[in-house]
């Protein structure tokens, strides 16, 4: 479904700003993987670049979407393949209600992929039973998108728009955090709703809590812009324990590696 | 090309009500004078009183001075190389009154700008007043209007078939020498639209006059008067747009608005005038004196304008809430692109006890364009229980262009409440990356956010309108990007 390969990326605007060293990463379809690691360490860069956010520039290595480089894309080009970003921030849209968001996003993305777009009167009874996915009041279908949304219902409003556009592989960039306990279970029992054996998801968290909802079937952590380990779950409950420190070394030594 | 510049390349949609149209003018001198005065005066074979009018204002005018506090910067205008006269030849000295005697350019012309008076054609339940450099053209539904007892015709028109009522409201909501402007127009006006609508009448449909400078020459002087008697309604609105000249075209206009007891007007613009190149070069002085006055009591006047074209802007549409528990509302959206400069507002004087105004007001700036809010609030000692609620919105897009916002609150009544919202916001990246991440093109993504942003406003047009607007921002923001 996706491979990073050696991914290097810099800040566009300042070239020196080196924020990824080589990130390595292959999702297969179905599948399910976390990516953890501390505060910094590029988790939300590469979920951007992945998506084609034109603030970085990729220096080295490719993307490849089902076999094909997605470098060369614009960001909507990337969405219409079925690519989807839940943002850690998600960003408010004032005067622009979720429905009317959602059904432009939905049609655009219909059209791109050659499937039926729907009618104003398809599309309502289409969007009120995606509603159920994350167990969302039909108000929130006519309020502005984000606009005066808690923390946690702008996260719970990603998954629902992932839940409607349907994408075949989604990055959900620390949607669990600023959840409480109840949210996070309605959520995450969202996601298990969506992800089934053709759709991947990779979750971005820092914590492993989710993880209890959301059986993974890869764990990898990222350490200043690298991949530095990847595992199974118990890499996860390793994490919970001991931290990232023990880590820290592995991640000296490989640019050592390197270097030499 | 960086989002950014995609941002500002985007906006500039190419103008494209540029083209002129080939008709035969009558000779007219340029410049100004008492002597040019009595010969407009004379062709539109006026009655004493009113070259009387134009000669007093003639005579203020002279002894005003243009302001120079609205924060735009342009050269003033060589009063003496403007024509105020310009009317089309045509075989029939007296308004049509079947299209037959219309120029049929001039019907290709209206045709063009979506505006088709051949009556098989005519918009549904819209009434049109085609004005054509200083002269109307054309109404449309005349007839049906009439049998409702609305009067809609133009000014020249009323003037000789409705003199009482024409005397004795011009002039009354914007005095003769109000503003250096103002002044000029009273002195020359050429055209511009009547409504009467008498007591207890819901005009039957939507009014509205298209406005279209066609001659390089001629200034623009229209002068509108729209008066609603005890319990009616009327809703009125206009359009405006020009062809693409190098030099600026001079457009100072008039708009008298009278309520009366339970009265309700509302009138809307969309204002698309030749705005200039992007270096600045050409595009239209907008220089307008708009006002409305609340006479009765619970009357209500409404404004609402979108502005997206003029090289200068200059206009302030106001309310004098006079009667009480009267109602003033101003609904704004300005887009300034390239070397645009809009200076807009409203004022709302507040006179009567219990009156109350609203004003939203939503700017986009783009390009190297400047864009200001002015808005004046006045509480009189009497109005108590006054209100008034403001919000202006500004929006940039790129990081050449200016927002600004003066607002002026003044009230001399404790009893009154006075509510200011501001707010400045850029169009940024990270939107542009969420929608896109959507599945949205930049264009789409743009019109989605610049839409959202102006939806209080247009969401107060009339149905028919809403949509020529939401184009017509589509058009302004269209993408040339590659
Ligand atoms: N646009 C940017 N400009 C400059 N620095 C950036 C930019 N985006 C991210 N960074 C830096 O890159 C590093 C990784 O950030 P991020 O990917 O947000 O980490 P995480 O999501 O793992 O917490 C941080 O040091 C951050 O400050
Ligand atoms: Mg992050």
């Amino acid at each position: 479904m996706l491979e990073v390969k050696d991914l290097h990326v810099c800040v566009e605007e300042d070239p020196s700003e080196k924020i990824l060293k080589g990130v390595n990463l292959t999702i297969g379809k179905g599948e399910i993987h976390a990516i953890m690691g501390p505060n910094g360490s590029g988790k939300s860069t590469l979920s951007k670049v992945v998506a084609g956010h034109e603030a970085y520039e990729v220096t080295q290595g490719d993307i490849l979407f089902e076999g094909e480089s997605i470098l060369d894309l614009d960001p909507d080009e990337r969405a219409h393949k079925g690519l989807f970003l839940a943002f850690q921030y998600p960003v408010e849209v004032p005067g622009v209600t979720n429905k009317t968001l959602l059904r432009q996003a939905y049609n655009t993305i219909a059209k791109e992929q050659g499937r039926e777009e729907l009618d104003p009167i398809e599309f309502e009874d289409y969007i009120n039973e995606r509603l159920n996915v994350v167990d969302m009041k039909p108000e929130f279908l006519d309020r502005s998108v984000n606009a005066g949304f808690s923390g946690g219902e702008k996260k719970r409003n990603e998954i629902f728009q992932m839940a409607v556009l349907n994408p075949k592989l989604s990055f959900l960039d620390e949607t669990d955090s600023g959840l409480d306990i109840d949210a996070l279970k309605i959520v995450a029992n969202g996601i298990n709703q969506i992800a089934d054996e053709e759709k991947s998801v990779v979750m971005v968290t820092h914590y492993q809590r989710i993880l209890d909802y959301i059986q993974p079937d890869h764990v990898h952590v990222m350490l200043d812009g690298k991949v530095v380990k990847s595992g199974d779950k118990d890499l996860a409950l390793k994490l919970e324990e001991q931290g990232y420190d023990w880590l820290t070394d592995l991640a000296s030594v490989s640019v050592n590696g390197e270097q030499n | 090309m960086s989002e950014t510049e995609a941002l500002e390349s985007m906006v500039g949609g190419e103008y494209k009500y540029g083209f002129t149209t080939d008709v035969e003018y009558e000779d007219f001198p340029t410049g100004i004078n008492e002597d040019i005065i009595r010969e407009i005066s004379r062709r539109k074979n006026e009655p004493e009183w009113v070259t009387e009018f134009r000669l007093e204002a003639f005579e203020k005018w002279k002894q005003m001075e243009e302001p120079d506090w609205p924060n735009v910067e342009y050269e003033t205008p060589d009063f003496d190389k403007v024509q105020y006269y310009s009317a089309t030849k045509k075989k029939n000295k007296n308004k049509p009154e079947s299209l037959d005697d219309v120029d049929p350019e001039i019907i290709e012309t209206y045709k063009k700008l979506g505006i088709p008076l051949e009556e098989q054609k005519q918009l549904q339940g819209i009434a049109v007043d085609a004005v054509f450099d200083s002269e109307s053209i054309f109404t449309t539904f005349k007839e049906k209007l009439a049998e409702a007892g609305v009067i809609f015709c133009s000014i020249s028109e009323a003037i000789q078939d409705h003199p009482e009522l024409v005397k004795e409201y011009l002039g009354s909501v914007v005095p003769k020498g109000d503003n250096f402007y103002a002044a000029l127009n009273s002195a020359v006006f050429s055209d511009g639209s009547f409504v009467y609508v008498p007591k207890d009448t819901v005009c039957p449909m939507e009014l509205s006059t298209y406005f279209r400078i066609n001659n390089m020459q001629s200034g623009q002087f229209e002068r509108t008067l729209i008066i609603c008697e005890d319990n009616s309604q009327v809703s009125y609105l206009e359009g405006c747009t020009a062809p693409m000249f190098q030099e600026n075209q001079l457009h100072a206009a008039v708009v008298e608005l009278v309520a009366l007891e339970n009265a309700e007007i509302k009138y809307s613009t969309i204002q698309n005038w030749y705005s200039g190149d992007e270096e600045g070069q050409g595009g239209i002085f907008n220089f307008v004196t708009k006002r409305g006055h609340c006479r009765g009591d619970n009357s209500k006047i409404s404004w609402t304008q979108v502005e997206t074209g003029s090289a200068i802007t200059w206009k302030y549409p106001s309310v004098i809430m006079q009667g009480d528990g009267s109602i003033g509302e101003f609904f704004s959206v300005a887009v300034t692109n390239n070397r645009q400069q809009a200076d807009t507002g409203t004022k709302m004087i507040h006179v009567g006890k219990n009156t109350k105004s609203t004003i939203i007001s939503k700017g986009i700036s783009a390009g190297k364009s400047n864009n200001s809010y002015r808005g004046q609030v006045k509480i009189s000692p009497r109005a108590d229980g006054a209100q008034n609620y403001s919000v202006c919105d500004s929006m940039l897009i790129g990081q050449t262009c200016g927002a600004h916002t003066f607002p002026y609150i003044e009230s001399a009544n404790p009893t009154a409440k006075v509510e200011h919202e501001a707010s400045t916001s850029r169009v940024g990246e990270d939107q542009i990356f969420y929608l896109q991440q959507r599945g949205m093109d930049e264009d789409d993504a743009i019109s989605l956010i610049v839409n959202g942003f102006c939806k209080e406003v247009l969401k107060e047009l009339p149905m028919e309108f809403a949509v020529e607007a939401d184009k017509l921002l589509g058009i302004k923001l269209e993408g040339s990007v590659g």
